[in-house]
């Protein structure tokens, strides 16, 4: 199959998916025990305000009318106000989403370079002490949760040996960069700010590691027997038979296809990746659009939960399309028309 | 009449011979399971955590502190004989918390999956089986949907607009996880149905529900079975990070996201409050894994990954 007809597929049937995630959103917002218009103006409001809300809000309408009302809104970028913040939803997405993008985006950084150095090394020196290691690293990295390796690191880098910053964005003192992309990093770069830079990579390191570490012992494990699987074949003897280099061999033939089982694993993983900086965020004290989220969440602000869920859905398949084109890119059996 | 009688005869020793062939075979699937040494270790992790689950009120050093028990003078008191683990705030014996907070974590997966897995399965046997019918691509979108969304979120946001509670977060849980049982199913039932047993099974005339539980299911059972034992820790994973956001148990009754969370307030001068649940999470999670790697190997007769 054409690359091109394949991600216009994926586009459209990610469209229907997006469309089928805003109906169960609307569903769980409205249909869950609780009026709306009593979480939005609390328990002391009077009959006529909320009489009032929800004339204003169309809650007054049956259910497919508020549905139409609220994706009419959604699909031209107005998502509702806050209740607790009293802003357009939009606008606080806007402010609050690129502090979890740039977090998330060094993360997945980390997560790539990482996983395939770790594994491909494991997979080199096979039983020895670096492989051992990496397994057990493996092993308890799955196992244990996001927050509780936030919270050890917290407790490591926060208590016992402070060397890197562990709260916030930027430390005290220092004047965020002008807003060019949201990024920190970026922007104090583009403005030539290095000591904002330094600080701003610094304040991120210890979150997007904590983000990513499940991950990247899972991709790592799986870059190493996939290695280690391929390493056997006879294209590879071929290769040396004609007189190949090993580093050339090990860097393009033998790399290349076992970085498959990795990268669809490790787009389910950049793509949650978002999610899990819910916990992440709020322990860190980052202020994004998790931390955002989860304070809705607390309040019950319906509107920014579900606007937050929706734009997160819409990252996730995002970024699965993403992996789904890599994949095709990295094994010419799907990218020429077999198995897609 | 005499060869009546032997054919009896005959019979009885082709039972026997039955019998030791299961039993060989049983011994056989041991085998499978237990080359792995990690799988026999979360068998063992595993039954001791159901015991001490179900012992609690007996084994516990402090049955009293899984409620809403206060001692101050003995608050944040550090590991020692009395308390191994320390005390939290509350001055209540940590080491009692963790083995009580297993109940409701346990609890919670046992009826999250209960739940799950036979929505899942059906609608996606249902599906798999009408391949290419209207029900088939209603199922699978709808599927698809709810598999759009990572869990935790959706998760979180049903017991946030629920009222937060155990209850509510097995509801919510619940929600996310049968989708994940439908496309396993799927992709089974639907690589079954055209081989040539069901082709056959339905050329008799068998009816629809026989061919999809007795022709169909049975050849789907064993990775549905190594699944679930995997996402018991799944799904006590995020029972955890529920309770730890204060979405999931409410105190008083312990859970252990929630007794890391109360803790890390109390860091570093108390890090036993946080470090020794971070552990029983870790634990618990981590011998479900491996057991259900072990029942993965077990059932999957002849190719081990460990070979």
């Amino acid at each position: 199959m054409n690359l091109r007809v394949f991600v216009f597929k994926r586009l459209l049937s990610s469209v229907v998916v997006l469309l089928g995630l805003s109906v169960v959103i609307f569903g769980i917002a409205r249909i869950l025990p609780g009026d709306p218009a009593r979480l939005a103006l609390g328990s002391t409001a009077t009959q006529n305000a909320l009489d009032l809300f929800r004339t204003e809000n169309h809650l007054d309408q049956p259910l497919p009318v508020q549905y139409a009302y609220w994706i009419g809104g959604v699909l031209r970028g107005d998502f509702g106000t806050s209740t607790s913040t009293k802003r357009a939803v939009a606008q606080d997405v806007a402010e609050f989403l690129p502090a979890t993008l740039e977090m998330a985006s060094f993360s997945a950084v980390f997560l790539i370079v990482f996983s395939i150095t770790v594994g491909a090394l494991a997979a080199n020196w096979r039983d020895t002490l670096v492989d051992g290691l990496m397994r057990v690293m493996s092993y308890i990295g799955i196992a244990i949760p996001g927050f509780v390796i936030a919270t050890l690191l917290l407790l490591l880098f926060g208590y016992v040996w402070p060397v890197i910053p562990v709260l916030g964005r930027l430390s005290h003192g220092i004047t965020p960069p002008p807003g060019i992309t949201g990024f920190y990093t970026v922007d104090s770069l583009l403005t030539g700010r290095l000591g904002t830079f330094w600080d701003a990579f610094l304040h991120l390191l210890i979150p997007a590691v904590a983000l990513c570490m499940g991950g990247l012992c899972q991709e790592a494990r799986l870059v190493r027997s996939a290695m280690i699987e391929n390493r056997g074949k006879d294209y590879l003897a071929a290769m040396k038979g004609y007189g190949t280099p090993g580093r050339v061999i090990t860097g393009k033939y033998l790399l290349k296809p076992s970085l498959i089982p990795a990268v669809s694993c490790m787009g389910m993983d950049i793509a949650s990746l978002m999610s899990n900086a819910f916990l992440i965020e709020v322990i860190f004290g980052w202020p994004g659009i998790s931390r955002y989220g989860m304070t809705a969440m607390l309040s019950k602000d319906l509107n920014v939960i579900s606007g937050v869920i929706l734009i997160f859905g819409a990252i996730f398949v995002g970024i699965n399309i993403v992996v789904d084109v890599a994949v095709a890119y990295l094994d010419p059996r799907i990218r020429l028309g077999g198995a897609a | 009449m005499d060869s009546a009688k032997e054919g009896l005869k005959a019979d009885r020793p082709e039972k026997r011979w039955l019998s030791a062939r299961r039993a060989e075979e049983l011994e056989k699937a041991w085998r499978r399971f237990s080359r792995n040494r990690l799988s026999v270790m979360g068998l063992i992790l595993v039954t001791l955590i159901l015991l001490l689950a179900w012992l609690a009120p007996y084994v516990t050093p402090y049955p009293a502190h899984a409620g809403a028990f206060t001692d101050f003078v003995n608050s944040c008191a550090a590991p020692s004989a009395e308390h191994w683990l320390g005390t939290d705030n509350m001055g209540r014996d940590i080491l009692t918390r963790i083995v009580f907070s297993f109940r409701g974590a346990l609890y919670m997966a046992v009826l999250v999956l209960a739940a799950a897995v036979p929505v899942g399965c059906s609608l996606g046997l249902l599906a798999g089986y009408l391949r290419g019918t209207w029900l088939d691509t209603l199922i699978m979108r709808v599927t698809d949907v709810f598999l759009s969304v990572p869990a935790l979120l959706l998760a979180l946001a049903v017991v946030s607009i629920l009222e937060p509670g155990l209850t509510n977060a097995m509801i919510a849980v619940t929600v996310m996880w049968w989708p994940w049982y439908a496309r396993l199913m799927y992709g089974i039932a639907s690589s079954c149905r055209n081989e040539y047993y069901v082709i056959h099974a339905e050329l008799i005339g068998a009816s629809k529900p026989h061919i999809i539980f007795r022709q169909i299911l049975p050849n789907c059972v064993s990775p549905i079975f190594t699944k679930m034992a995997l996402d018991v820790g799944w799904v006590i994973l995020i029972g955890a990070t529920l309770s730890y956001v204060g979405l999931g148990e409410q105190p008083p009754t312990p859970s252990l996201g929630q007794m890391v969370s109360d803790g890390s307030r109390y860091m570093p001068d108390a890090w036993w409050m946080t470090i020794f649940p971070s552990f029983a999470i870790v634990l618990i999670i981590l011998g479900f894994n491996f057991l259900g790697d072990g029942i993965g190997d077990m059932l999957s007769k002849g190719d081990s990954k460990y070979e």
